[in-house]
């Protein structure tokens, strides 16, 4: 399948949200659906032959993950997600911390711009005894290791900095982050739901403890994640809830076979296809950056631009107000934020933690540009833009064009 | 191979594979609000509609989960705050997990629950959360949810109602039931596994999440919603087996198998349709199972989860089978069951039984 070709006419809507969630890569699809069918064994039913055809499949995706994360199959956990993988990571650490350890570290350090479920997790574990500590990033999205290194003179039991933000695209410097959480005895989680298939990720290189992935984020199935547990030195974790004891006991219920072997084929090709889906996509933000810089003077990318994915563009416009702006583009799908407080009226957090005040925030979407993303969309989406910034529907602007 | 293990997993039904299949092609997030997003929204509260009406309660009654298990830790985290537990012997393990040190309800030689006990312990102690599950997983025991469900309300407790394998088989529906929470898992229904909900009664207020983040399911679960798999899951709603085939398919079975020397486990209690467990006098479980499944008939020893390990079950230990607990099986037919699978069965028992069976001891006349 060549994506690079320009399709004859333009889709739409045109899905510029790739942060909030990809489609499923029909490739993705094709794996899973036998699996759906075919084979319906539980994968626990080791007992005969359908149960261990469908263990097998599960281990072979294991590995697949496994192998995109520098990991050890051994170290891969299947969860529902990466909420699902964020929840166990920080309060199943806190809480074995709490019941076996020797009690002396009850800090959890994170940092202000962070995933709502991470936030939440670290916050609900306040009323547990722990010591929440949120750092702040600097103008540029990025959290600065000496802000860290400042926080780890309290002893601290753990750490989470996400790798990659869901809003702006910055990349956190996470191999040096966990290399100063480590120096200083804490464990180190970190959130790679945006990161996975963007950026190379080398686990066992980092020293990170745990971290959490999502399927949905990369042309993977909804509803499956994995939760990366170090095995040497052994990061140790009370589940969120227990049952068969599946997954060592990390994360009981029966695993999704079918959706597990579409993480797994997601990873395969994320493994396969991101350098040159990179650079690709890289040419296409430009190319929107670019034509949008030339229709709206003004225009500003809020985080880093050295630091951050190729497929994410954070936008404060000069004039308009982003609510109006997707109101005149009922065509094209980008986002005000996160998905999960896209209804809400709140400027974002993450916006605000860059220093934006609520008036550029209010003014500012969210471009998430992706492997189904074409030439032709990029034009559509820029010149939609243009339009609805001067106060015109992108369809009165498409029907003049 | 003949599937006879459907209560590890009912094959999929080829209504929510087509679900599924449209599903994927929609490539929004429920929570973004612009056309992609909305038309997830759509599949999303389509699916939560059919899902409602399935188990008579509201649309803002079901709260999408990852399956059984983590809709019942979810229902005790959020139900027995404060409380004290009283759990079911023949509970599933999600939720003798959930809760440990919980108070014991003990069940009869058939499984069933012990009503009278059940009262004496409401009646001495705090306020309690008791989890009751409506049909057992190894034996098909239908337990009397509404008469406890009563007992419980006469005493301010709550009720928790495990429904995952009675779901599909016999009628659910958590007003009738009278319970306050209901963990149900699409994999058991003919849909996909990764999927479950939490039904909740209206009386209950708020609902404290175990998956915090994001705000989803009304604040109750967080975490981008399985889409595909819940549209799978709200395809099977409704759609249901012919019992009265299935309880005379898995009646033969059983009669074969008590003719070479089987003995049903919770026979004499009101069952699952689908569901038998035999114990062979002094011959392993686990033997049985292997030797079945090299005659090409799955089945299982018990709970599909334990990961491999034949564990003595801790539900017939707790029917008082004693030894028996250990050489029982577990038969459960799936909702398309051939006929011919289960003259297979007949076969590979009789052959599996007359290999395996100790020789008669010759008893004193």
């Amino acid at each position: 399948m060549d994506m690079t070709e320009t399709p004859a006419r333009p889709n739409r809507p045109v899905y510029l949200d790739n942060q909030a969630t990809t489609r499923c890569d029909p490739r993705v699809v094709a794996a899973m659906l036998p699996w759906f069918t075919e084979q319906y064994g539980n994968p626990h039913s080791a007992e005969h032959i359908m149960g261990r055809v469908a263990e097998a499949a599960v281990e072979t995706a294991r590995g697949q993950v496994a192998s995109l994360l520098g990991a050890d199959p051994r170290e891969i956990v299947f969860t529902s997600g990466a909420t699902e993988s964020n929840n166990i990571a920080i309060k199943g650490a806190a809480r074995f911390a709490a019941r076996y350890g020797d009690g002396e570290r009850r800090r959890i350090v994170t940092v202000v711009t962070e995933h709502k479920c991470v936030l939440e997790s670290v916050a609900d574990l306040k009323e547990e005894g722990f010591e929440p500590v949120f750092l702040p990033v600097g103008p540029d999205g990025l959290l600065d290791p000496e802000v860290l290194r400042q926080a780890l003179t309290v002893p601290t039991l753990l750490v989470s900095v996400m790798a990659v933000n869901n809003e702006i695209g910055v990349v956190q410097d996470i191999a040096a982050h966990a290399a100063i959480a480590k120096a200083a005895g804490a464990l180190f989680h970190t959130d790679l739901a945006q990161a996975v298939g963007k950026i190379p990720v080398d686990l066992t290189g980092w020293k990170a403890d745990l971290a959490s992935v999502s399927g949905h984020k990369i042309y993977g199935p909804k509803g499956i994640g994995a939760l990366f547990v170090r095995r040497r030195p052994r990061a140790r974790l009370l589940p969120l809830f227990s049952g068969g004891g599946q997954e060592r006991g990390v994360r009981s219920g029966t695993l999704p076979a079918p959706l597990v072997v579409g993480l797994g084929e997601a990873s395969r090709l994320a493994a396969e296809e991101m350098a040159a889906e990179s650079a690709r996509i890289g040419v296409l933000r430009d190319r929107m950056f670019n034509a949008l810089r030339a229709l709206i003077p003004g225009i500003a990318i809020n985080g880093s631009t050295a630091h951050r994915i190729p497929g994410n563009l954070n936008l404060t416009f000069p004039a308009e107000k982003a609510q109006s702006m997707l109101e005149r583009m009922p065509d094209l799908c980008v986002s005000t934020g996160s998905a999960c407080s896209s209804a809400a009226i709140e400027p974002s957090y993450v916006l605000r933690a860059l220093g934006l005040d609520d008036d550029a925030a209010g003014r500012t979407l969210r471009i998430g540009i992706g492997r189904f993303t074409s030439p032709a969309d990029i034009d559509y989406a820029a010149s939609a833009l243009a339009a609805a910034h001067s106060g015109r529907n992108a369809a009165d602007h498409l029907a003049e064009a | 191979m003949h599937y006879l293990d459907a209560n590890a997993s009912e094959p999929l039904r080829p209504e929510a594979k087509a679900a599924i299949a449209a599903a994927f092609e929609v490539t929004g997030n429920p929570s973004s609000v612009h056309a992609a997003g909305r038309a997830a929204r759509r599949l999303l509260e389509d699916a939560r509609e059919r899902v409602a009406a399935r188990f008579s309660v509201r649309d803002q009654d079901v709260v999408f989960t990852s399956g059984g298990t983590e809709a019942d830790a979810l229902a005790v985290h959020a139900l027995g705050l404060g409380r004290r537990m009283i759990v079911c012997a023949t509970e599933h393990d999600a939720v003798r997990a959930a809760t440990p040190g919980a108070a014991v309800l003990p069940v009869d030689r058939d499984g069933v629950a012990d009503l009278d006990a059940l009262r004496a312990m409401l009646g001495s102690g705090p306020a309690a959360l008791v989890c009751l599950m409506l049909a057992n997983n190894e034996t098909g025991t239908i337990q009397p949810v509404a008469e406890a469900a009563s007992l419980c309300r006469a005493h301010g407790a709550l009720l928790h109602v495990d429904a995952v394998q009675a779901a599909g088989r016999i009628a659910v529906d958590l007003t009738a039931q009278g319970c306050h929470s209901l963990a149900v898992s699409a994999h058991k229904l003919g849909g996909p596994a990764g999927v479950g909900a939490l039904l909740v009664s209206p009386e209950l207020s708020t609902i404290a999440p175990l998956i915090a983040g994001g705000g989803q399911e009304r604040g109750r679960r967080g975490g981008t919603p399985a889409l595909a798999a819940i549209a799978g899951f709200a395809a099977v709603c409704g759609l249901g087996a012919d019992q009265t085939r299935l309880a005379a398919l898995r009646d033969r079975a059983e009669a074969a198998a008590v003719h070479h020397g089987a003995v049903v486990c919770g026979g004499a209690a009101a069952r699952l349709a689908n569901t038998t467990s035999l114990a062979l006098p002094g011959v392993r479980a686990d033997a049985q199972v292997i030797a079945l499944d090299l005659d090409g008939i799955a089945v299982s020893a018990g709970a599909a989860c334990s990961s491999g390990k034949v564990q003595t079950s801790h539900v017939l230990t707790a029917m008082g089978l004693g030894r028996l607990a250990g050489q029982a099986i577990r038969v459960s037919l799936p909702w398309n069951v051939p006929d011919e699978a289960i003259d297979a069965f007949e076969a590979a028992y009789a052959r599996m039984a007359a290999r395996l069976r100790p020789a008669l001891v010759p008893t004193a006349a």
